[in-house]
C-alpha cells in the first residue's frame, strides 16, 4: 500500500462512518431536516398577517345603519332591540348602536375589550361625518406591511438557532456516550486510531451537515416566506459555524463522562431546555425580567439568536455582533477545554 | 518477527491490579513464547479479563511488569497498538455500517496489512460484504470482529473469550480460522472459561483463579499433574443409610473422592479395576446406584482437584 488514497486516511474514514450512520438513520434526519421546516411552516401559518379585520356591529334603526354602512372596517348588522342585545351579549357584535331621545346615539359595548373601544370609535366617526362633520386637520394612511417585521421574520432565525445548537448537542454527544457504551470507543483506541482524529471526524462531520441544515431551513424561510437576509452571506457562514462549534463543544463536555444513554440525556435537556425558553426562540429574550437579562445575554443560545437576527433582519455585520461572538468563543473555548480535561475514552 | 528477538513474546511480572472493592490479580506471573497459542483459564472473575486489558495497554497495572514484543506501553505505545491485534469482550460495531465499511475503518488505522476484501474473505464473510453489521449473526459478528483484528497483519493477536455465546457450529468454525493464524507463526494469547477450546487451540495455557495463576504448561502436563487419567462420577439415590464415602476411597486404583450436592466423583487410575470394584461397594452399602458415568480427565477436571469448585459456577 504505498500510494495512499484520501480514503484511506483514518480522518477521511472516520468522517464517513459519521455521515453515513447520520443518513441511515430516518429518525435523525427527520429531527435535523424537516422537523423545523415544519415548525416554521406551522409557526408561519398561525401568526400569518391577516388583511384587516371587519369587525361586526349592531344597528338598531335603519336611519343608523346607513351612515355606518359607510365605513369599510365595520360590517353592519340592522336587528331588532331585542336581537341585537342578544348579539352583543354573545359576542356576536362588538357594539350595539341605538338611536336616545332627542337625536342623540347612545353606543353599548364593552370598554375592557380594545376591540369595543376601536369600533366605537369607527362607529362614531362614521356618524358625525354622515351628519355634516369635516375633519379640521386632513390625513392619510401609509401602510406598512414589509418583510422584516413580520412574526416569521422573528421566528426563522430563532428556529435556525434552535436548530444549530440541538443538532451539534445531539450529533456529539448521543454519538460519542453510544460509542462509549458499547464498548465500541475502548476497541478503537486499542487500535493505532489517532485520537485527535476520532474528535475532529465529529466537527467535520458537523460542518458538512450544516451547510444542508442550514440551507434547508433558510430557503424554506426565503422562498416562502420571503424572509429576509440582509447581511452578508460570509458573515451568515461565520455565524453559523462558530455557533455550530460553541455548540458542539457543550456536546462534548456533556458527553465526556455520561456512560448511558439516559445519563446524557437528562443532562441535555437540563442543558437545552432553559435556552429553548428564556432565550428567544419564540418570544423576545427582553420579556424577561431587566434583572435576569445579563445571564439570559451571557447563555450562547441568546448570543446566536441575538446575532443571526441582527444580520438577518438589520444587515449587522460581524462587528457589531461582536459582543455576541465573544459570549461565543468563550463558551467554544472552556467547554473544549474542560470536555477534553474530563474526557473519558472507555 | 522482529529482528532481535527478546526470549518471550509477552512477560508478565507480578502484576497487581485492585479495583474499589476487589483484588483482580494478585501478582500474576505470565510467560508466552513466540509463535504460540497460549490460554488463560478460568471461571469469571479470576482476573483473566484485567490481565489480557493491562497486556493490551488498555488498563493500567497498580504495579509489576508487562513487557509485550521486547516492549512497555509506557514507551512505546504507538508502536504497540500498529503490531498488535486485539479482539475485546462484548464491543458492538456500528450496527448501520456495513462488513466491508467496517473493515475498511479499521483497516485505515494500521500502516500496513491486507486488503480489506482480503480479511473479509479469510473469515468467510466475502458474501456479507455489502450487508449492514445489525444483520449479522452472533458467529457472523465475532468472525467480524476477528477480521477488525487482524486487518493490520499483527505479530501478537488477543482474544478476550472469543466464542462466548456462539453456537457449537460457529464455535468451530472460529476455532479452525484461530488455528489457521497459529499455522502462520503469529502468537495469539487467549482467554476462555471453556476447557475443550483451551484443549483443541493453546500450545500452553494458566489456569488462573483470584488473580493468580494457579498452574501452568501444556495441557497434557496439567492433566497428567493430577496423576488420574479417568473420572467416575456416580449418583446414589433413594439409599436407607448414608453413603459410606471412606469406603470408596479404600478402593484399589482410587486416588481421591469427592462427594457434592448427592454426586460422587472420584478420580481413578485403573478404570477396568476400580468400576467392578465400586460396583461390590455399593452392592455391599445397599446403596442402590442411578447414573454412572465416565471419562478421560481434562482440564476442567484439574480446575475442579485444584480449586474445589467448577468453571462455570457461579
Amino acid at each position: 500500500m504505498s500510494s495512499t488514497r484520501w480514503a484511506d486516511y483514518p480522518l477521511a474514514q472516520l468522517t464517513l462512518v459519521r455521515f453515513r450512520e447520520f443518513w441511515r438513520e430516518p429518525e435523525a434526519i427527520f429531527w435535523v431536516f424537516v422537523f423545523p421546516i415544519l415548525l416554521a411552516a406551522g409557526l408561519g401559518l398561525a401568526f400569518r398577517n391577516r388583511p384587516p379585520e371587519v369587525i361586526g356591529i349592531a344597528a338598531v334603526t335603519p336611519e343608523l345603519a346607513r351612515p355606518l354602512r359607510q365605513e369599510k372596517l365595520l360590517d353592519v348588522e340592522q336587528l331588532s332591540a331585542p336581537a341585537a342585545e342578544e348579539a352583543l351579549r354573545t359576542g356576536k357584535v362588538a357594539l350595539l348602536v341605538a338611536p336616545s331621545p332627542g337625536g342623540a346615539v347612545v353606543y353599548r359595548y364593552d370598554d375592557t375589550n380594545p376591540e369595543g373601544r376601536t369600533v366605537r370609535m369607527l362607529a362614531d366617526r362614521a356618524i358625525q361625518r354622515a351628519a355634516g362633520r369635516a375633519d379640521p386637520v386632513p390625513s392619510s394612511d401609509r401602510l406598512m406591511r414589509e418583510p422584516g417585521s413580520r412574526y416569521i421574520d422573528f421566528l426563522i432565525p430563532g428556529l435556525l438557532g434552535m436548530n444549530l445548537m440541538g443538532s451539534a448537542m445531539w450529533g456529539l454527544g448521543f454519538a460519542i456516550v453510544d460509542a462509549r457504551r458499547k464498548k465500541l470507543m475502548k476497541r478503537l483506541i486499542s487500535t493505532p486510531m489517532p485520537r485527535h482524529d476520532y474528535l475532529l471526524s465529529f466537527v467535520l462531520a458537523r460542518l458538512l451537515l450544516l451547510v444542508v441544515e442550514v440551507g434547508a431551513l433558510l430557503g424554506f424561510g426565503v422562498w416562502v416566506f420571503q424572509v429576509p437576509v440582509r447581511g452578508s452571506m460570509l458573515d451568515l457562514v461565520v455565524l453559523c459555524v462558530l455557533g455550530s462549534l460553541a455548540f458542539s463543544a457543550l456536546g462534548l463536555l456533556v458527553a465526556s463522562r455520561a456512560q448511558t444513554i439516559e445519563a446524557a440525556s437528562g443532562l441535555m435537556n437540563t442543558v437545552m431546555m432553559p435556552m429553548w425558553i428564556v432565550s428567544g426562540v419564540f418570544f423576545s429574550a427582553q420579556r424577561f425580567p431587566g434583572a435576569l437579562q445579563p445571564a439570559i445575554r451571557a447563555l450562547p443560545l441568546t448570543a446566536l439568536i441575538d446575532a443571526l437576527r441582527a444580520h438577518m433582519l438589520q444587515g449587522a455585520g460581524l462587528a457589531q455582533v461582536a459582543p455576541q461572538l465573544g459570549v461565543l468563543g468563550v463558551w467554544l473555548v472552556v467547554s473544549f477545554t474542560l470536555a477534553l480535561k474530563l474526557f473519558r475514552w472507555r | 518477527m522482529p529482528d532481535a528477538a527478546p526470549k518471550a513474546a509477552l512477560c508478565v511480572r507480578n502484576l497487581r491490579k485492585a479495583y474499589k472493592d476487589v483484588v483482580a490479580v494478585d501478582g500474576l506471573e505470565l510467560e508466552v513464547r513466540w509463535g504460540e497459542c497460549f490460554g488463560l483459564l478460568g471461571p469469571n472473575g479470576a482476573g483473566k479479563t484485567t490481565t489480557i486489558e493491562i497486556c493490551e495497554g488498555l488498563t493500567v497495572a497498580d504495579s509489576g511488569d508487562v513487557e509485550v514484543l521486547g516492549m512497555r506501553w509506557n514507551a512505546d505505545a504507538k508502536e504497540l497498538r500498529q503490531r498488535l491485534g486485539i479482539q475485546l469482550q462484548e464491543t458492538q460495531l456500528s450496527e448501520k455500517l456495513t462488513v466491508v465499511e467496517t473493515v475498511r475503518l479499521f483497516r485505515s488505522f494500521f500502516r500496513r496489512g491486507p486488503a480489506a476484501a482480503e480479511v473479509i474473505a479469510l473469515v468467510q464473510l466475502g458474501e456479507k460484504g455489502k450487508s449492514r453489521v445489525g444483520s449479522l449473526s452472533g458467529g457472523q459478528k465475532q468472525r467480524l470482529a476477528l477480521a477488525c483484528a487482524l486487518v493490520g497483519d499483527p505479530d501478537f493477536l488477543f482474544l478476550d473469550e472469543p466464542t462466548t455465546g456462539l453456537d457449537p457450529q460457529a464455535r468451530r468454525q472460529l476455532w479452525e480460522l484461530i488455528e489457521q493464524f497459529k499455522l502462520a507463526g503469529r502468537t495469539i494469547l487467549m482467554t476462555t472459561h471453556y476447557m475443550d477450546e483451551a484443549e483443541r487451540l493453546c500450545d500452553r495455557v494458566a489456569i488462573m483463579d483470584h488473580g493468580k495463576a494457579i498452574a501452568a504448561g501444556t495441557p497434557r502436563e496439567l492433566i497428567a499433574s493430577i496423576a488420574a487419567e479417568q473420572m467416575v462420577e456416580f449418583s446414589a439415590g433413594g439409599a436407607a443409610q448414608a453413603l459410606d464415602v471412606a469406603a470408596l476411597g479404600r478402593i484399589e486404583g482410587v486416588r481421591e473422592v469427592r462427594a457434592e450436592n448427592g454426586s460422587v466423583r472420584m478420580q481413578v487410575t485403573e478404570l477396568h479395576q476400580a468400576v467392578p470394584a465400586l460396583l461390590d461397594e455399593l452392592d455391599r452399602q445397599g446403596v442402590p446406584l442411578t447414573e454412572l458415568r465416565t471419562h478421560s480427565a481434562s482440564l476442567e477436571d484439574v480446575f475442579v482437584i485444584l480449586t474445589g469448585r467448577h468453571l462455570r459456577d457461579e
